[in-house]
């Protein structure tokens, strides 16, 4: 089947000045009809550079070096603003982390939504325009939406907000949506709410979802797929169930170790990753998390490792994945074929 | 030191905040809770629940609108901030946000060291300046990071740098509030290690602050869960997980993502419902009475005590307490 969106290869920097920031640095994959992948990654992962680039909103310091962003097949770098634009919202939208600042404060929300509809049709009727934003509202399960029509920005919840930008990024019914930490600014319970919301949502409209994150559990709750990035690269692509029961990246583990389970014992010290991420204006040549990995080897801090395919749609970037890699001290050892190159 | 006496303890604290036009905010309603030395008290709840503002009331940020708060045998809500400055030594705080709370203008060598000056501590430079390199050194850091300023730094860096300024005057209390939410996965791990490697090593009593509560269940001993500024559950932190009593802890356990794909299909148990009420007026009764599925017309008029079920472990709810 042909995916939704295919990325090959992408490279994408930032112009500082302090020099060229190296945020995304060849990305590839593939999202299909219905998944929910997962993008996971600590900050200055190059997780939300990836979803930005694919909208081209890199404002006016980024720029995509090079790679393919292909959406059913049809490549989207090179297109004019002016065609983008036809992209954005209709076909791919995306959804924030901060819904206030996602509004526009001196603006009826229902007004808001409203507006997008007319954007991409401008030949629908107020009235029925209206009645679209209702049918929405609705879906999102605003309570009360006639009177919330008319409601402004600052007179919701941080939910009540997100469920707001839900609604604008469903109105015209896109194939694919971008969720850039939605509910990192939201407490426990709402964060549980929009998260059920999300997935009843994509029953409903049989759309695909980019979620990106930091919270392994909400990737748990939520997706089926997930990409591992650190350093401006996918370190492990797995389903869900293979990335938390078998990791194959060190990076992978080192973050499963790090958070406490609910039934973590309290006797013994958490295992945490030492050292800190690199400086992506001067990035590692070899593996980026080489300096922080404890299998690291000389070969790790002079060469980036290649994919290894271990299973289906399951491929990891570690040099302990090579059939020549030592067995001793190997967290891969006896796993038995250790896949091939990629 | 009598170790009987508890570090803290906090009896019936109030905070309420002037909200115009004759309007209170009710951040804090009759806290009581206490932390024996050596011991961690985890208070979680949402935004908004009153966490933070108990927190900086005990330490006298803000002045406390009723309720005591001990330090060992010392009643410090009636002291005089200038009374108040000796105890202060005794209690510290660690903040959330590695940003915020260092100085962009001083170096982190001065930093550090302000607390020892605040206090005057020490009379020479020289014994100031071994002080603060033991302490760099403690918290992972080195003598090279002393004459550079925070925004040099890496947020896991910083926040080592604002428990180096917490620890140096070795306090009694730390109160570490939400001191891992801005940080990174694989950061918060150091960081948590490092407040327990401090704990073990200097019997230090801590009152830590979160809503991550998985982590709070790692850290502490005793945990409070508080809504619309009132404790509704406190017990030992295990149980907190094993037997929730109080239907608002069990809707928050409920809501939390279990990074375990398995158990998080098979829960899909109801999280919480509607949003947190306004603290401008809280609802009648059981403040947790409009978001409670089993609230009853009790629940609305009557406002249920913080009682003992057995074992230390207190819950205010109408249909527990019978």
């Amino acid at each position: 089947m042909e995916p939704i969106l295919e990325i090959r290869d992408l490279n994408t920097s930032f112009l500082t000045s302090s020099g060229e920031v190296q945020a995304v640095r060849g990305v590839s994959f593939k999202v299909e009809k219905g998944q929910t992948i997962g993008i996971v990654g600590e900050s200055g992962s190059g997780k939300s550079v990836t979803s930005l680039s694919i909208l081209k909103l890199l404002g006016s310091t980024g720029r995509i070096k090079s790679g393919s962003i292909r959406l059913h097949g049809e490549e989207l770098i090179g297109k004019t603003r002016k065609e983008m634009r036809q992209i954005r919202g209709r076909r791919i939208a995306m959804i924030f982390q901060d819904p206030m600042t996602s509004l526009n404060p001196l603006i009826p929300v229902g007004e808001q939504v409203g507006e997008m509809i007319w954007a991409h049709d401008k030949s629908i009727s107020k009235e029925e325009r209206r009645a679209r934003v209702l049918e929405l509202f609705e879906m999102v399960r605003i309570p009360e939406p006639v009177k919330r029509l008319k409601s402004f920005p600052h007179e919701f919840s941080g939910g009540m907000r997100q469920r707001v930008m839900i609604a604008m990024a469903l109105a015209c019914k896109p194939e694919l949506l971008i969720a850039d930490e939605p509910t990192t600014a939201l407490d426990a319970s709402i964060q549980d709410q929009i998260l059920k919301l999300m997935q009843q949502l994509q029953h409903e409209i049989d759309m695909s979802i980019l979620f990106i994150t930091h919270d392994l559990g909400v990737v748990a709750e939520l997706c089926t797929h997930v990409l591992v990035m650190y350093g401006g690269l996918i370190m492990e692509e797995a389903g869900i169930d293979d990335i938390f029961e078998r990791p194959m990246h060190p990076y992978t583990m080192g973050l499963l170790d790090s958070i406490p389970g609910l039934h973590q014992d309290k006797s013994q010290l958490l295992k945490p990753i030492p050292g800190s991420p690199p400086d992506m204006i001067h990035p590692p040549k070899g593996c980026p998390f080489a300096p922080r990995c404890s299998y690291a080897c000389r070969v790790c801090l002079e060469e980036l490792p290649p994919y290894r395919q271990v299973s289906e749609r399951h491929r990891s970037m570690c040099w302990m994945l090579a059939p020549d890699a030592p067995s001793e001290g190997n967290p891969f050892k006896g796993i038995g074929s250790k896949g091939a190159v990629i | 030191m009598n170790k009987d006496v508890p570090v803290l303890r906090v009896q019936d604290l109030t905070k309420h905040f002037p909200a115009g036009r004759g309007k209170v905010v009710h951040a804090v309603d009759n806290v009581s809770f206490q932390i024996p030395r050596g011991k961690t008290f985890g208070l979680v709840g949402e935004s908004g629940c009153g966490k933070s503002t108990c927190a900086r009331t005990i330490i006298r940020i803000y002045e406390p609108t009723g309720g005591k708060v001990y330090l060992g045998h010392d009643d410090i809500s009636i002291l005089s901030q200038k009374e108040l400055l000796p105890h202060r030594q005794r209690m510290q705080m660690i903040f959330q946000d590695p940003y915020a709370s260092l100085n962009a203008r001083m170096t982190v060598h001065d930093i550090i060291a302000e607390p020892l000056r605040a206090h005057g501590v020490f009379a020479s430079r020289q014994e100031e300046s071994e002080r603060v390199n033991d302490m760099l050194a403690q918290v992972g850091l080195n003598r090279e990071h002393a004459s550079r300023y925070a925004h040099e730094f890496s947020g896991g860096q910083r926040q080592r740098v604002g428990i180096a300024r917490a620890l140096i005057i070795h306090p009694e209390l730390v109160i570490c509030d939400e001191p891992i939410s801005a940080l990174d996965v694989s950061i918060q791990a150091q960081i948590v290690n490092m407040l327990r490697k401090f704990q073990q090593e200097q019997a230090l009593t801590y009152l830590f602050i979160a809503h991550d509560l998985s982590m709070v269940r790692y850290v502490s001993d005793e945990v409070g869960v508080m809504y619309l500024g009132q404790l509704v559950e406190t017990c030992a932190a295990d149980e907190i997980y094993a037997t929730p009593l109080h239907p608002y802890t069990q809707g928050l356990l409920a809501a939390i993502p279990i990074p375990d794909p398995k158990v998080a299909r098979e829960k899909r148990a109801a999280g919480l419902e509607g949003d947190l009420p306004s603290p401008i007026d809280p609802p009648s009764g059981c403040r947790f009475h409009t978001r409670c599925p089993h609230a009853t017309e009790r629940c609305k008029a009557e406002v249920p005590s913080l009682k003992d079920v057995g074992a230390g472990h207190c819950v205010a709810c109408h249909l527990i307490n019978d």
